[in-house]
């Protein structure tokens, strides 16, 4: 392995062990199996009485962030929250997985991706993180934005869809899912990943594990304490219902099926 | 003012993608300049040229941005950015990375995936895997978007506009290219792009039945082969076959789900395709609910039937 980084990469510090803080982003989102509703109105998404869990990609970083600390390959994993009260129970569910302490910055208002880079930048800037692992996209919003702007925000090197995370010294090299399959790049450090779904299988806590977080420290800060600007730069007009597909009809034999696609929805 | 959009290729061809795209901004309105950037792109700008509706094709032709890294592509888009109102790009890997990078280095926010243009600043775009639609209008003074191409036609090839070339900023050297392993899926037509796809879930139990059962298929049809995640997590399909919120969104005219069981995050993908067909042993898989044609049946025993009948 290390061989591999030493011709890939003429500046790599050969041996040097670098033992990386990584800083986890996490969401609370509607839970993945949920089916939401409009409001009638079309003011928005019900969310009232809806279960809510950790953005499933974020799951996935915490659990990546975590198996480097038990590889000796990173000696701190700080989990971040931007978003209510709430959050403090997601916050919860990372360090029962295994991270090591949890900032939590209260807001009730939903942030746009801009705004949740720009804390995150201000969280990254005292913590100095190795290395921030953001979702590939929470599954609410899907914006797929927050991890590459808070990558250009501070100006480091980043790569989206990770599928592996290898680190060496002062580089990482991450192998991306994209659009024709894969793709390996490797980055100087401190970087930003986005990660994807086949990074890793997160672990369920264990009770003791979970017993144990609940003494792990959480602190709280306020947005405006990052001294920025965070006011939403899109309005959300109406939020509607898709177009309802209807269920078709069902067919007997492969016979009827070809018959149907070649005579009635002329598509063969 | 004027709309930048970010040509998609693959370093060998333009992408139908741009084309698409292309006639998203034609919704938005005003001067569409197209930029490709890459290493040894003259012909795919040539390509761009063609695209009805645009006014020029910059290209940016270095190898520095020979495999379209997002920090050295977004250092070119700003250095270009001062002249337009709008940059836009279909929402491919290569958009998806560079897009937010730009927008963050722009400060504006950025419209993910629209589906439809209502204004030149508003737009509606899918939330919760498609389960809501969100009409959104900006406020900034740029608007930086990537489009869902499977929700706009393609503009047609009958254009002939100049080719600028623009040079490229000095990599910031954050990041380097070690290495792809892409699929050839060399006859088989792109997955975005094909009128039909064929699809197989975790039914099919294995790599080597998926091209047994589900490749003969796809291929007297001419058409793409797609997964479902959980055929691509236990290996029985490539990664960019996933069809799904996180992974393709396809809209074909005919779509074959064999062995999907319809999870909404499936459906995400899939279900603005014009015709559905399903082929499912559980009479109450979900993906029923949105076929248009069921079977209720062994996809081991319905595909080998189907392609022996297809000529
Ligand atoms: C954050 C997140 C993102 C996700 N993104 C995606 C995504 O982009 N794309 C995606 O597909 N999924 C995605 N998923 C996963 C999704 O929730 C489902 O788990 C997945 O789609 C299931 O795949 P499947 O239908 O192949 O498998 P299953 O749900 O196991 O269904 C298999 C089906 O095959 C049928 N079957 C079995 N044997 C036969 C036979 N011999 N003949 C005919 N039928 C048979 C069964 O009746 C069943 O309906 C995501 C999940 C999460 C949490
Ligand atoms: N409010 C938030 N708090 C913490 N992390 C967030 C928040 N919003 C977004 N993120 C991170 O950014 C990722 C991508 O989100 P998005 O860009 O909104 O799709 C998520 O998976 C999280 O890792």
């Amino acid at each position: 392995m290390l061989a591999i980084f030493a011709t890939s990469s003429k500046s790599c510090a050969k041996g040097i062990e670098r033992v990386m803080k990584i800083l986890v982003p996490v969401k609370r989102v509607v839970d993945a199996n949920v089916k939401i509703r409009v409001k009638p109105d079309h003011s928005g998404v019900d969310l009232a009485n809806v279960k809510m869990t950790m953005n499933p990609f974020d799951e996935i970083s915490v659990e990546e962030a975590i198996r480097f600390k038990e590889a000796g390959k990173a000696k701190e994993v700080v989990v971040v929250s931007i978003g209510p009260g709430k959050s403090e129970e997601t916050l919860r569910s990372a360090l029962a997985m295994g991270a090591d302490r949890a900032i939590l910055i209260e807001t009730e208002e939903q942030l746009e991706p801009l705004a949740v880079a720009k804390i995150l930048k201000g969280i990254a800037s005292t913590e100095k993180p190795d290395l921030i692992i953001v979702g590939k996209q929470a599954i609410d919003d899907d914006c797929n934005q927050t991890g590459q702007m808070l990558s250009a925000l501070l100006g480091w090197a980043q790569a989206t869809f990770a599928s592996k995370i290898e680190v060496e010294a002062d580089r990482a090299k991450i192998t991306r899912e994209v659009d024709g399959g894969l793709q390996t790049v490797e980055l100087r450090l401190p970087a930003v990943v986005t990660s994807d779904l086949r990074l890793n299988e997160p672990r369920y806590a264990s009770l003791p594990s979970i017993m144990k977080a609940k003494k792990k420290p959480i602190e709280k800060k306020t947005s405006a304490e990052f001294g920025i600007d965070i006011s939403p730069r899109l309005t959300i007009l109406k939020t509607e219902e898709p177009e309802s597909r209807k269920a078709g009809v069902r067919v007997q034999s492969t016979v009827e099926l070809l018959d149907k696609l070649k005579s009635e929805a002329r598509v063969i | 003012m004027a709309i930048l959009l970010l040509a998609e290729h693959d370093g060998v061809a333009l992408s139908e993608q741009t084309a698409r795209a292309t006639s998203a901004a034609q919704k938005i309105g005003g001067d569409i300049h197209v930029l490709v950037a890459g290493g040894g792109v003259s012909g795919i700008a040539g390509a761009a040229a063609k695209l009805a509706g645009v006014a020029k094709v910059l290209m940016a032709d270095d190898p520095s941005l020979k495999n379209q890294l997002s920090e050295p592509l977004a250092v070119l888009m700003i250095s270009l950015a001062g002249n337009y109102d709008t940059i836009i790009a279909p929402a491919t890997a290569t958009a998806k990375s560079v897009m937010p990078r730009v927008a963050a280095l722009l400060d504006v926010a950025q419209v993910s995936e629209i589906i439809e243009v209502v204004s030149s600043d508003t737009f509606k775009r899918p939330i919760y895997a498609g389960n809501a639609i969100q009409t959104v209008q900006t406020r900034d003074a740029k608007r930086v978007l990537t489009v869902r191409a499977a929700s706009f036609p393609a503009a047609e090839f009958t254009n002939s506009a100049p080719v600028e070339i623009v040079a490229a900023p000095a990599d910031p050297g954050l990041s380097t290219f070690v290495s792809a392993a892409l699929a050839t899926n060399i006859g088989r037509p792109d997955l975005t792009a094909a009128k039909i796809v064929v699809s197989g879930g975790r039914a099919l139990g294995s790599a080597e039945k998926f091209k047994d059962v589900i490749l003969p298929v796809a291929e007297k049809l001419g058409a793409a082969v797609g997964a479902s995640r959980a055929a691509v997590d236990s290996g029985y399909a490539p990664n960019d076959w996933q069809v799904g919120q996180t992974g393709k969104i396809v809209a074909p005219d005919l779509y074959i789900a064999c062995g999907i069981s319809g999870a909404i995050q499936h459906l995400a993908g899939m279900k603005d395709s014009k015709i559905i067909v399903a082929i499912n042993k559980d009479p109450d898989a979900p993906i029923f609910q949105v076929a248009d044609y069921g079977l209720v049946a062994d996809l081991f025993e319905v595909l080998p039937e189907f392609a022996d009948a297809l000529p």
